[in-house]
């Protein structure tokens, strides 16, 4: 099986938010980057596939220059090349545009399953995976904690409210990652050695064929603000007996929760 | 020109989710500034009884056909796509919950245009234009973001928009319209629905959460947990810690890799509120921290907390809320 699996190289979660003075960004000049966890399980999950059935696992991503860290460290892993999209336009695009400039590879790579992360963190959205899925025409299946790959097609779990569900369709797929589908290896030292002579093919924007309707955006960042702060709280002290009744009647009374 | 406001209702076991008469209560507040329609798109077969109406909806289309009998993102994206194109709606709202995620995506990209994800405030801006705030970087911060293309879509955090008060004056119109859809582009859906065992009332949609950290000690302790959370007729959650250490189901877990939460009343307890903790709960409307020590950082978002021993201070607390519902 030929698998893709696209990889955003996205900030530390630890990382403290500073805005930009422009107000409409985050300062990221200090900070680590990682590759997406969610990504990880696609990575991970494409390499058990791969380890089970054969193929050659390919992972992309859409970034500049510093993006190809993150590339090295799914090679590591155990990927056999990558594809790097190169345009500094990538970091602050719309889904819209990374989704096409995705699908616009994977075209090209015609591969028998996509794989995602369930939403690159950072911007926390979800949306990059429908656009591939619905600019290739492929049927897709989202946050997916267990997937089966089945000689006609694919059977996955996902979480929804208070249940799962399981999705079966037919392959080539898009399936986006949610935690608890694997548990992501850690590149071993000769997985990094290799890593170093496998191929990093770079490809800028201009060979991926995007129309300028696919260029145009569809969402303007106005600012971006720090959650307002919480007023200070109030702390109680003492004896069982008297904070906890006093601290339901702050409850009933001042928030009026109960 | 691109008019009113859609509305997709999610339908579970033939009932609208009252996610979905949150987001209808939400576009109905927009519509009365633009002085436009509200129209409800069902494409469920079960009983109308709510009378979505009442909650705001000045039409409701039906969209029937048989291959929406059960859910696929590709047959429910074509058929919602398809009642976009057919009311040209100026905007398409919907719940953010986890069909909602799945679903305008796709019709988004269906439709060439723009979505604001998970958003927590909603207005209408210059022309009437929508202008969301989402959180970003795990509720770190947030964006304000406008969108340019029509329809606009948003998808609305669970809990946080209220639903308005019904009334019962409102009428609506009914039409039903049959989706042109293939069933050949049709190649994934849901086969089967398990329920998750346990769990009275879901995480995303309580509307009080009581959660145990690693201050639990052990797995048999999250009794005291549960009980309290059953006192306040809400649902049990957990930090990673209490997870991998095994002591409670994933399923439980609120944080950044875990489930975002917005309850009216938030209880945590052995819990010390790191930051990816707080990423998944700190858009709760009031939070209350259980703990032994005064310094712990969750003490920093509580709006209420008891310096103290949980084991004393948890079961103390049941017995207060039991006895004030009496
Ligand atoms: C990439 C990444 C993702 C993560 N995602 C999540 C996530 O989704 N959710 C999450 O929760 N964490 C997540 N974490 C882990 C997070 O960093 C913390 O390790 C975790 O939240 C700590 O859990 P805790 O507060 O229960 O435990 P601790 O930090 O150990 O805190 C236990 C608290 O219990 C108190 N305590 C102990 N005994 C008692 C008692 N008898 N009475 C009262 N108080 C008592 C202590 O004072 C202490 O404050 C993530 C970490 C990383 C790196
Ligand atoms: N710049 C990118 N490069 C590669 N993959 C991406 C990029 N942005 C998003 N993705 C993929 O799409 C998923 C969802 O991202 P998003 O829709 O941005 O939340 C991520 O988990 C990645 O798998």
């Amino acid at each position: 099986m030929k698998i893709v699996a696209c990889v955003k190289y996205v900030p530390d979660t630890a990382i403290k938010i500073k805005i930009t003075p422009d107000e409409r960004g985050v300062e990221l000049s200090d900070v680590s980057f990682i590759v997406n966890p969610y990504d990880e399980f696609a990575v991970e999950e494409a390499l058990q596939i791969k380890e089970a059935r054969g193929g050659e696992v390919i992972v992309v991503g859409a970034g500049t220059e510093t993006a190809t860290a993150g590339l090295r460290t799914c090679l590591a892993m155990g990927a056999d090349s990558a594809v790097l999209l190169s345009d500094p336009v990538f970091d602050n695009a719309d889904s819209y545009l990374i989704g096409k400039a995705l699908a616009s590879v994977c075209r090209e790579l015609e591969p028998d399953l996509i794989l995602f992360g369930k939403h690159a963190i950072g911007v926390d959205n979800g949306q990059v995976p429908s656009i591939v899925a619905q600019s290739l025409d492929l049927p897709q299946a989202s946050v997916v904690t267990k997937l089966e790959i089945l000689d006609q097609g694919f059977r996955a779990e996902r979480d929804i409210e208070g249940a799962h569900e399981i999705v079966e369709g037919s392959l080539p797929a898009v399936i986006t990652a949610q935690k608890g589908l694997n548990t992501p290896r850690y590149a071993s030292l000769k997985g990094i050695m290799a890593a170093k002579k496998k191929k990093i093919d770079v490809r800028n924007l201009d060979s991926l064929g995007l129309s300028e309707e696919d260029k145009k955006p569809r969402l303007s960042v106005e600012r971006i603000t720090l959650p307002p702060s919480r007023p200070p709280g109030k702390i109680l002290q003492g004896d069982v007996s008297q904070v906890v009744p006093e601290l339901v009647k702050l409850l009933h009374e001042e928030a009026k929760v109960l | 020109m691109a008019q009113g406001i859609l509305v997709f209702m999610e339908e579970r076991e033939d009932k609208v989710k009252k996610t979905s008469l949150e987001a209808l209560s939400a576009a109905r507040k927009l519509a009365d500034r633009l002085q436009e329609t509200v129209t409800a798109v069902r494409l469920g077969s079960g009983d109308a009884s709510e009378n979505l109406a009442h909650y705001g909806a000045d039409k409701v289309l039906c969209v029937r056909h048989e291959l929406l009998a059960s859910y696929s993102t590709e047959g429910f994206s074509a058929a919602v796509a398809e009642a976009a194109k057919k009311t040209e709606p100026r905007f398409i709202l919907s719940a953010a919950s986890a069909m909602g995620r799945d679903l305008m995506p796709r019709v988004a990209a269906r439709l060439g245009v723009g979505l604001a994800q998970d958003c927590i405030a909603a207005e209408i801006v210059g022309e009437g234009q929508l202008q969301c705030v989402r959180p970003i970087y795990a509720g770190k911060a947030y964006a304000v973001v406008r969108l340019l293309a029509s329809p606009a879509m948003a998808t609305l955090r669970p809990n946080v928009f209220p639903v308005g008060k019904a009334d019962a004056s409102r009428n609506a119109e009914t039409a039903t319209i049959t989706p042109d859809l293939d069933a050949g582009k049709i190649r994934a859906s849901v086969k089967e629905t398990k329920a998750s065992s346990g769990q009275k009332v879901e995480l995303t949609e309580a509307d009080i959460i009581v959660s145990g950290g690693r201050g639990m000690k052990g797995p048999e302790n999250f009794r005291i947990i549960e009980e309290l959370a059953d006192a306040f007729g809400g649902a049990m959650g957990a930090s990673r810690a209490a997870v991998d250490a095994e002591w409670i189901d994933q399923q439980h877990q609120v944080g950044q890799t875990g489930k975002t939460v917005s309850p009216s009343l938030y209880v945590a307890c052995g819990i010390s509120g790191a930051i990816q903790h707080l990423a998944g709960m700190s858009s709760s409307k009031y939070i209350v921290a259980i703990n032994k020590d005064p310094e712990a950082p969750i003490f920093n978002v509580a709006d209420y907390g008891i310096v103290g021993d949980l084991f004393e201070v948890v079961p103390a607390l049941t017995q207060a809320v039991n006895n004030l519902k009496k």
